[in-house]
């Protein structure tokens, strides 16, 4: 899982290539690998824009904004869940639960960074950094 | 956070996670203790069996006895695992504690790697708090350059080592068995039990699996004493508990409180319900936990045998409270469309089932319902429960049973007349972005 | 041992039972899909939920162990809806189509639904579509039709040793697949045909070919590797229209090689020979079998008026019948002559006439599960043998130790605790180092035969480390596989290895080719014994006024390939008897003789471990083509020849294997005469090695389409090593020209690190490489 993790934040996303270089350096069947890549949703199988920004729509999270979140960076950006913008910048997931409901909303950017009380102010300052 | 907390107490946020403060705040004095009067592991899990412990995680299941079950004389390698894969909706507990804490679960997983001969532990982390995958590295790192993990623990024959492992977006890993495949480098489907992670867990090898929290709890127990954690809660309920407060209250958040606190009160400590309206229905113990309705809650004081007691589950203590402006059917939608999502597709109820549940209510909420679809959710319900491998199956079907339960009504108007009975613009303003 | 009461009825189960197999035992049906027991437990179906006293909820029979005075109920009220409700589960998203779905009728889905399926769906939303994956020509593939139960994934993994497929995604999105792309090419895959419960694997050459309950199912044997796998040959109208495995524990277990399974796509192919025909002239003309045979009777009795009987000989291939066998032998001796034989792709006969019996395996099959230290010694172990090959794997998560002695390496799927890679003239050599290494490990010394062989040799350290696992073990066998035997120092490599078995106190074998390897020896098929003649080496190397041939195609078949056929063309008299056609019997024979496969004729064959398995017709014979014994019975009465006078095949067993028909032990015996080893001189120049592809090993499967068009069967390139290449100047992926004394083929060169030092692996019995004559030698490569 480590090895997924690491190829996908130098690759970007995982190409099958990319899983089939990982199960070789491991010494395992390539859909022993594949399983674990389709079966882990934080790792992509298909491109994604340079910040991939994940919000959580969970219950918890819905009852302080997390649907309006959501809704607001699909306005700000132009795209649904699962869309990338035409530039490539931008990749919207709808999430699951991440375990920070008392942070509502929260956002997931590229996996690894969180964004927690994302007022639309700070949605709009969050994205402007990220355009940088 | 209370001062009466003994996880998070005196904590002030991000800066005191450090080795030094927490040695500061007494940290790791229960294992100098140990060492230093070579106290025999079954001392050690006798005072965890006096302190009532019951595993933090969702279960309930008490500490001191899961420990007892590990077999003493195995020749070879026993493991240890955390579970801080905490993903359930509505807990966020396990993060605050290895964001704030984090040598307390350190400390933890060394004195029960002591008393149950574990050479190895593993603590799986919650993939979507990257963050502080990194920090518990950090802190380890710590540790082990203080002698404190590794080999010859403080001068002492005694060996462990501790290693943090992430989960990559994945509810189901939470399930024991589930997050023993996932260290082990696959996906995370449950194992069917028996065999037991105790005689066959990581790699095939004895293995005890714990909460965070449950860890975070024995440093005091060791410390100070069994009786006295127990005396912090009350009888077969010892301790204190965190609870993370979520949905339609002023000031969610983590709350370390006595089990056995009044609901009242921890509402109260969450600021009360926002903008002064009308408590509805909570879940009082994670996502999976049966809801309840406000009234009955009111009731209740927060500890294993009285939450159980009303119809639901203590569950992982996460508490997500619903005012007036909640559509119920909309909540259990979105709960549903979580356990259809995560269900690891392994067994034939779940696999099939959390989609048709998650089907049924999504018609119902869209204004396709038909006059038996609350028949066919309990029917359904009913063939999933108890017929899976894992507890998922049960998780999907208790809100779908509970909400069905104690809010039929709403349901049955949802069917009859193809829209919602709270306003859409009330649900609206109810629920939209609130920071305290 | 537990007691335990299911509905009612009491019985006994060993420890660590579970209810399944208890259920079993006692005859209660408990329904199942995921459950199979041979594979790893998984489940998660759910259909097996049982009641269990004391237990809150059901719990499935196939994964929970019998505790003791366990009740168990299996079709209590509580039972029946537990299973009642996986199976509403399993339907909701089964497309229902049986009408159009091939494994109807033997759908483990459909028949259970009729007993716990409802009559009507309460799901009435949309259902799951799971795109169809392409497994290659055998497998087809309807995956919305599939449940999930992981069998095929288990039996890739856990059977044939590599995982091919796994369950991707997850939830209600999880799918069965192999990687990306990827086909599922084990030589085992249509196992997973079998194992699926639904209709969402099944054959490709089978599809749409019948109903399951249109066709008889009829008992037959493989007439492929020296196995003999079961089968149940599935036929309509007089076709055979599909193989299946018919369970045999001590043979094939459930399984069966794709090879077993896809070949009877050739029994019905274009290149059956239907009628007698005769070459006139130079022109070929069908005629009628009186005329075919007199023109043969004639054309023998001239011959040896002419030439004596010793110009006459007939080569037999190995997969023919031990009757077929029994007469070909009795008839050329019954003329006079000796010259018979069956070991088509055997160049060194020095043991002939000193071997104390027929060479076999050593040991029963069923005990291979039982070895726990085994070397193998020149074998391409899983393609020649791949039912042999999952016993060893079994074995091996029992705590089998496998070392090998090879000159090229393969992935065997299963873990090699040692394996040494020695040039094919280096092979003794490697055996005589290891055998060294033993006599050293055990401080005892060899048989005095053996003290020349042993003196000079240095012991490397994979030898001393295959010695030291044999020395170890408690159960040891020794085998060797079809290149040792093909070796031009196979009676060195035979003698040195079994004096390895004896120091080890192990047991010794010869794997065998073919699948009367075994039978034919006891047939009489070689020419020593009552009269002695030529070998097939000899019989194609310089050639006889008249063959026989019976089922070979000599540019294949033998070890001399296109110069076998060469020699044999320049006879005055050719005539095969043989089920197909081909190019080059056409060219070479004088008569062609429709000859009937193993489908349309009785017939016998003894496997590896000398188990005789007889068998009968299962269909007509195809047009005018008839049974061999039948024609060589005819033959030898137009002949006058009073051995072949019989009345049925009966009685040629009967003169095989005396009246109670059964392999007499003491005729199967790998010993050999003592008689001094000196080692051969290692070959200096770049030497051949080569293996005979798993589907062009006889002429049916070389006939098999679907078989052809697999993986396994892709045009044999020029395998060397990375230094071999470089010393050659190659680079992997050029065309190369491979040269012999007699004749050239141009392959493309590929990389290959199991090949040994110096070698070139190219595979044989493949029109690409019968240009090169001899499987073993010296051979030039050069750049293109």
């Amino acid at each position: 899982m480590g090895a997924l993790r690491i190829a996908q934040e130098e690759k970007g996303w995982l190409a099958n290539e990319t899983i089939e270089f990982v199960a070789k350096y491991l010494g395992m069947p390539a859909i022993a690998v594949y399983e674990v890549a389709s079966f882990y949703n934080m790792y992509d199988l298909a491109p994604v824009g340079a910040k991939k920004i994940a919000v959580c729509t969970n219950l918890p999270c819905a009852l302080s904004g997390g649907v309006h979140a959501a809704e607001y960076i699909k306005k700000k950006l132009g795209i649904d869940f699962n869309e990338t913008t035409a530039d490539g910048r931008f990749t919207l997931k709808e999430g699951e639960c991440m375990g920070a409901c008392g942070d509502a909303p929260v956002l997931l950017v590229n996996n690894h960074q969180m964004c927690s009380w994302m007022t639309e102010e700070k949605i709009d300052q969050l994205l402007a950094d990220l355009k940088k | 956070m209370t001062v009466q907390g003994i996880i998070l107490s005196d904590l002030d946020g991000d800066r005191t996670w450090r080795l030094a403060d927490y040695v500061k705040r007494g940290g790791y004095e229960a294992l100098k203790k140990i060492i230093a009067e070579k106290i025999p592991a079954d001392q050690i899990i006798g005072e965890v069996k006096k302190s009532a412990l019951r595993g933090r995680g969702g279960a309930g299941f008490p500490t001191g006895l899961k420990w007892s079950f590990m077999p003493r004389a195995f020749p070879g390698a026993k493991y240890l695992a955390c579970n801080s894969d905490e993903g359930e909706p509505g807990t966020f507990k396990d993060r605050d504690i290895l964001r704030y804490n984090p040598h307390t679960v350190i400390e933890g997983m060394i004195i029960a790697g002591y008393a149950m001969g574990c050479e190895r532990g593993y603590n799986y982390i919650h993939g979507e708090i990257f963050e502080v995958y990194e920090r518990f590295e950090e802190a380890l790192q710590e540790a082990r350059d203080a002698g404190l993990l590794g080999q010859g623990i403080l001068g002492s024959d005694f060996s462990f080592e501790l290693y943090a492992h992430h989960g990559y977006g994945a509810y189901i890993c939470g399930e024991e068995t589930a997050l023993l495949e996932s260290i082990e480098g696959k996906k995370g489907q449950p194992r069917f039990k028996p065999p037991f992670p105790a005689s066959f867990g990581l790699y095939g090898k004895p293995t005890t699996i714990n909460n965070t929290e449950t860890f975070a709890s024995i440093p005091f127990i060791i410390r100070e004493g069994g009786d006295a954690f127990l005396a912090l809660g009350k009888p077969n309920n010892g301790g204190t508990k965190l609870f993370s407060v979520s949905g339609h209250v002023n000031k969610p958040g983590n709350y370390e409180i006595p089990l056995g606190t009044p609901f009242s009160t921890l509402l109260e400590m969450a600021g009360g319900m926002r903008a002064g309206r009308k408590l509805k229905a909570v879940i009082p113990g994670g996502s999976s936990a049966p809801v309840l309705p406000g009234s009955v809650m009111m009731d209740c004081t927060m500890d294993y045998d009285s939450i159980s007691k009303a119809g639901s589950m203590l569950g992982s203590g996460a508490v997500i409270v619903m005012d007036e402006t909640t559509c119920m059917v909309k909540a259990l939608e979105r709960l549903s469309y979580f356990y259809f999502e995560e269900s690891c597709g392994q067994c034939t109820p779940c696999r099939e089932g959390t989609g048709w549940l998650y089907r049924v209510v999504h018609r119902i909420e869209n204004g396709l319902g038909r006059p038996d679809d609350l028949d066919l959710l309990n029917s359904v319900t009913a063939n999933i429960m108890g017929r899976t491998i894992c507890a998922l199956g049960d998780a999907a079907s208790m809100p779908v049973q509970s909400f069905v339960k104690h809010f039929g009504d709403e349901f049955a108007f949802h069917i009859e007349h193809k829209k919602c009975l709270v306003p859409k613009d009330v649900q609206h303003e109810g629920s939209k972005i609130y920071v305290a | 041992m537990l007691d335990i009461e299911i509905d009612g009825k009491q019985l006994q189960v060993a420890d660590g039972s579970t209810v399944m197999e208890a259920a079993t035992q006692v005859g209660a049906y408990v329904p199942h899909f995921c459950y199979h027991k041979k594979l790893s437990i998984a489940a998660n179906c759910r259909m097996c939920l049982v009641q269990v006293e004391k237990a809150p909820k059901p719990l499935p029979a196939c994964a929970t162990p019998v505790t003791n005075g366990m009740k168990v109920w299996t079709h209590s009220e509580q039972a029946v809806k537990a299973q009642k409700g996986v199976m509403e589960f399993l339907l909701i998203n089964h497309p229902l189509d049986c009408p159009i779905c091939d494994q109807g009728g033997e759908c483990q889905l459909q028949d259970l639904s009729v007993g716990y399926g409802g009559a009507q769906s309460r799901y009435e939303e949309e259902k799951r579509v799971v795109s169809n994956k392409d497994l290659g020509p055998l497998v087809s593939t309807d995956m919305t039709r599939c449940i999930n139960c992981t069998r095929c994934v288990r039996f890739t993994s856990e059977i044939a040793g590599l995982m091919e497929l796994g369950q991707a995604f997850r939830g209600e999105h999880a799918e069965i697949m192999p990687f990306v792309e990827k086909t599922v090419d084990t030589e085992l895959s249509g196992n997973i045909i079998d194992l699926c419960p639904v209709g969402a694997l099944t054959s490709k050459p089978f599809r749409f070919a019948a109903r399951a309950w249109e066709m008889s199912r009829r008992k037959s044997v493989s007439p492929h590797d020296s196995l003999g796998s079961n089968l149940v040959v599935q036929v309509k109208h007089d076709t055979v229209k599909r193989v299946l495995p018919l369970e045999n524990e001590e043979v094939n277990e459930c399984w069966l090689s794709d090879k077993d399974r896809f070949s009877y796509e050739a029994l019905n192919g274009p290149d059956r020979l239907t009628a007698p025909m005769v070459k006139q002239g130079g022109t070929w003309i069908e005629t009628d079998w009186s005329t075919a045979l007199e023109y043969v009777a004639n054309g023998l009795k001239g011959v040896v008026a002419e030439h004596g009987a010793d110009a006459i000989g007939a080569l037999a291939s190995p997969h023919s019948t031990v009757e077929e066998l029994f007469l070909t032998q009795a008839l050329v001796r019954g003329l006079g002559s000796g010259n018979v034989d069956f070991r088509l792709r055997q160049i060194d006969f020095s043991l002939d006439g000193k071997m104390a019996g027929a060479p076999w395996l050593g040991m029963p099959v069923a005990d291979i599960g039982r070895l726990d230290r085994l070397l193998i010694v020149g074998s391409f172990f899983r393609k020649d043998h791949p039912l042999i090959a999952q016993r060893v794997r079994q074995a091996v998560k029992r705590g089998l130790k496998v070392s090998a002695v090879n000159p090229a390496f393969d992935d065997w799927q299963l873990p090699v605790a040692n394996a040494l890679c020695a040039s094919p003239s280096g092979i003794p050599g490697a055996l005589a180092a290891i055998l060294k290494a033993v006599v050293e490990d055990k401080g005892t010394q060899t048989s005095p035969e053996f003290v020349d062989v042993i003196g000079g040799v240095v012991v490397d350290e994979t030898a001393r480390a295959i010695a030291g696992s044999l020395a170890s073990g408690r159960r040891v066998a020794i085998w060797l596989g079809n290149f040792a035997v093909q070796h031009a120092q196979a009676g060195q490599i035979h003698r040195i290895a079994q004096e390895i078995s004896r120091v080890t106190g192990g047991s010794f074998g010869v794997i065998g080719e073919a699948a009367n390897s075994v039978g034919g020896y006891l047939a009489g098929a070689v020419p020593f014994g009552k009269i002695s003649g030529r070998n097939a080496s000899e019989m194609t190397s310089s050639a006889l006024k008249a063959y026989l041939l019976v089922n070979v195609e000599p540019e294949f078949d033998c070890a001399a390939g296109a110069s076998a056929a060469g020699i044999i063309g320049k006879a005055d008299m050719v005539a095969v008897f043989s089920a197909f056609k081909s190019e080059s019997a056409l060219g070479f024979a004088d008569v062609l003789l429709p000859v009937s496969p193993f489908t349309e004729a009785p017939g016998t064959f003894v496997n590896c471990e000398g188990r005789a398995q007889s068998f009968y017709p299962v269909v007509k014979c195809l047009g005018d083509s008839r049974p061999a014994w039948k024609v060589l019975k005819v033959l030898g009465e137009m002949l006058g020849l009073n051995e072949l006078t019989i009345d049925s095949i009966e009685d040629v067993r009967k003169q095989i294997f005396g009246k109670e028909f059964v392999v007499d032990s003491s005729k199967l015996d790998n010993s050999v005469l003592s008689e001094i080893v000196v080692l051969g001189s290692v070959g200096a120049g770049l030497q051949r090695i080569a293996d005979v592809p798993i589907y062009f090993a006889d002429s049916i499967v070389r006939r098999a389409p679907s078989l052809q068009a697999t993986r396994d069967s892709s045009e044999p390139a020029a395998r060397m090593s990375r230094t071999t290449l470089a010393s050659l100047g190659v680079e992997a992926g050029q065309k190369v020209r491979v040269s012999t004394g007699s004749g050239q083929a141009i392959v493309l060169a590929t990389e290959d690190e199991g090949v040994a030092e110096g070698c070139v692996r190219l595979a044989g019995a493949h029109s690409l490489t019968a240009p090169l004559g001899a499987l073993y030698g010296e051979v030039s490569v050069e750049r293109l």
